[in-house]
């Protein structure tokens, strides 16, 4: 059986102006991707990857086109609502970790799960679960400074994971790391899509972890590239 | 969890932090030492007359102020004892005189000359001497605060007022003038002598109003029994006092301004080092913003950064006020911090450092959270 798309954009249009200068990044993408999938977004620097990705996050708002975020139209909502849908739905990973530095790591899980209005020993247990969940059960008092970038990583997709949201999307996940450290990430990833059914989205350069995506999609100037 | 955040974004630079509290101190310190002096000046200018148990004073026409006031003749006393509800009125002398000092030199003095059986208008905070002494001749009360301006050695110790004998019988501690000259206590028929008053003169007429009268209705009465003079209760004298020496001289206003440049100078050091703060910690407010954060949430962390700097800055600017304050009592400028100034200080540090703040939240409500992404 088909599943419905976890996240899908339609004749989806993005144009940037600056003053009387305008780029369009993206020109009428239609995407899909299920619930268990992990798709694998590829193409040049430049070519828009970046800018459907936060489209797909609810980051940045399409020029024209439908935006559908577990069944619920994204594009004409307000800021409110666009926070409302990420922080229900969706778990980023980015290429830089973007970790609180001065927060431990077993804190920096938590914050995602406040953010959900987890009272704090609720979270506190499920932010211990989520990182032994990624094999940190051991660095839960560490601050992110005192962590090799693989461990960041994982770090970065247990607080991804932190209240079980349907929809990861990763910037540039391995991008920082070693061969090693970036199949272990992508393994982890893998995981999540094979069995816990998430849809995982990931904008990548990284040839080594092609392997893991059910599908690639390329996208050239802007517009997705036929197979 | 947004306290933690705030916390661990102050401690995580210290120099920083040290900066924020300097400035919170800085405006703490300054405020509470200026409006301190302001509530001291105010208090010293309107002290004798808070510290007299008479219910109305009565001033020749066109008195502003109770240092300097024209004299009225005798009759009014019993133009005023014959107004019904009056249960006992007073003459009392106020008036600036000379003190030739022991070892040389003049130092300018403000007598004040009251009636002893009644004690209107008499010193407080005796500490030592006796005041009954005051019935003979020639002797006054000094100020202990005062007996190194007036070369006052000892208690008894023989002095010259206006060319007049004058032994200093009783002394008290904590009556300060808030102009140059000091308050010298004496008997009317003494101050007579060393004031340029004629027998029959007087500066005031202190009254106590009769049980069951009250002190604006008595005041009224007066005012309309008795011509050509002005008519005040206790409180409206001291009011006027102190509104004549604090904004008509202009002291109390640069007082006041000087606390408003603590305030200002606070304002700007904690908006400047807060913001530095933020801007340190902006891409994790990004991050926030594309995790979903609503914007209360990241308000909290400033708002908690700002309060957590309101309040170790004010205790500790408070007890070094509350330092500056007892110090100043041997000084020669009275600073007083009653409790209403402190808390109210509180309350200013809080508003001034969520003031500050609101620099940073509006820079962190125009992050684009798209910043969390590479390229963007």
């Amino acid at each position: 059986m088909q599943n419905a798309p976890a996240v899908a954009v339609y004749d989806l249009s993005k144009v940037f102006s600056s003053g009387p200068t305008q780029v369009t990044a993206l020109e009428r993408i239609t995407f899909e991707a299920a619930p268990g999938e992990m798709v694998l977004l590829m193409g040049p620097s430049g070519s828009g990857k970046t800018t459907l990705l936060s489209i797909l996050g609810c980051i940045l708002r399409p020029t024209q086109g439908r935006v559908v975020v577990k069944g619920e139209e994204t594009a004409g909502l307000p800021e409110k609502g666009l926070c409302r849908v990420r922080l229900r739905h969706i778990g980023f990973v980015f290429q830089n970790y973007n970790l609180f530095p001065t927060l431990r790591a077993v804190e920096n899980v938590m914050v995602a799960l406040d953010l959900k209005g987890a009272p704090k020993h609720a979270a506190r247990e499920q932010s211990l679960a989520a990182l032994a969940a990624v094999g940190l059960s051991d660095k839960a008092q560490v601050l992110p400074e005192n962590l090799s970038g693989g461990q960041k990583q994982r770090l970065a997709i247990a607080r991804a994971l932190a209240g079980d949201p349907e929809i990861i999307l990763a910037d540039e996940p391995t991008a920082a790391l070693d061969s090693s450290n970036g199949r272990n990430i992508m393994e982890l990833l893998r995981t999540l899509a094979t069995q816990r059914g998430r849809c995982v989205v990931i904008v990548t350069h990284d040839n080594r972890i092609l392997e893991f995506g059910d599908r690639i999609v390329l996208i050239e100037d802007g517009k997705i590239k036929p197979k | 969890m947004t306290l933690t955040i705030a916390i661990r974004n102050l401690l995580h630079d210290r120099v920083r932090l040290a900066v924020t509290l300097t400035g919170v101190v800085f405006a703490v310190v300054l405020i509470a030492v200026q409006l301190g002096l302001f509530v001291g000046f105010t208090r010293a200018t309107s002290c004798v007359i808070d510290n007299t148990d008479a219910d109305i004073w009565i001033a020749a026409k066109g008195v502003r102020n109770f240092d300097v006031s024209s004299p009225m003749r005798e009759r009014k006393l019993y133009q005023v004892l014959s107004v019904p509800g009056v249960a006992r009125a007073e003459k009392c002398i106020v008036q600036f005189s000379n003190w030739k000092k022991p070892g040389g030199g003049l130092e300018s003095i403000e007598i004040v000359g009251y009636d002893l059986a009644s004690g209107l208008g008499g010193p407080w905070r005796l500490v030592e001497g006796r005041l009954d002494l005051l019935s003979q001749a020639d002797t006054v009360v000094a100020d202990r605060f005062y007996f190194s301006k007036l070369g006052i050695q000892e208690l008894g110790q023989e002095v010259e007022i206006r060319d007049r004998r004058a032994r200093v019988v009783a002394v008290t501690d904590g009556i300060r003038s808030f102009t140059t000259s000091p308050y010298i206590f004496t008997s009317f028929s003494n101050a007579l002598r060393y004031t340029s008053l004629e027998s029959d003169q007087m500066s005031y007429i202190l009254v106590r109003a009769a049980a069951g009268v009250s002190a604006e209705t008595l005041r009224s009465a007066i005012a309309a029994h008795v011509d050509a003079v002005d008519v005040f209760t206790k409180e409206q004298f001291s009011l006027m006092t102190q509104w004549y020496w604090m904004f008509t001289t202009g002291a109390g206003l640069a007082l006041l301004i000087a606390a408003l440049l603590g305030l200002v100078v606070g304002m700007v050091v904690v908006a400047q080092t807060l913001y530095a703060t933020t801007m340190d910690h902006i891409a994790e407010f990004g991050t926030l913003r594309a995790m979903g954060a609503p914007n209360s949430y990241i308000y909290r962390i400033i708002i908690d950064q700002a309060l957590i700097s309101a309040v170790i800055g004010y205790s500790l600017g408070i007890c070094v006020s509350l330092f500056i304050v007892r110090y100043s009592e041997k000084g020669g400028a009275s600073i007083l911090l009653p409790w209403q100034i402190a808390a109210s200080l509180f309350v200013l540090t809080v508003a001034m450092c969520v003031c500050a703040a609101l620099i940073s939240i509006n820079k962190v409500m125009r992050i684009d959270p798209a910043m969390v992404f590479k390229g963007r």
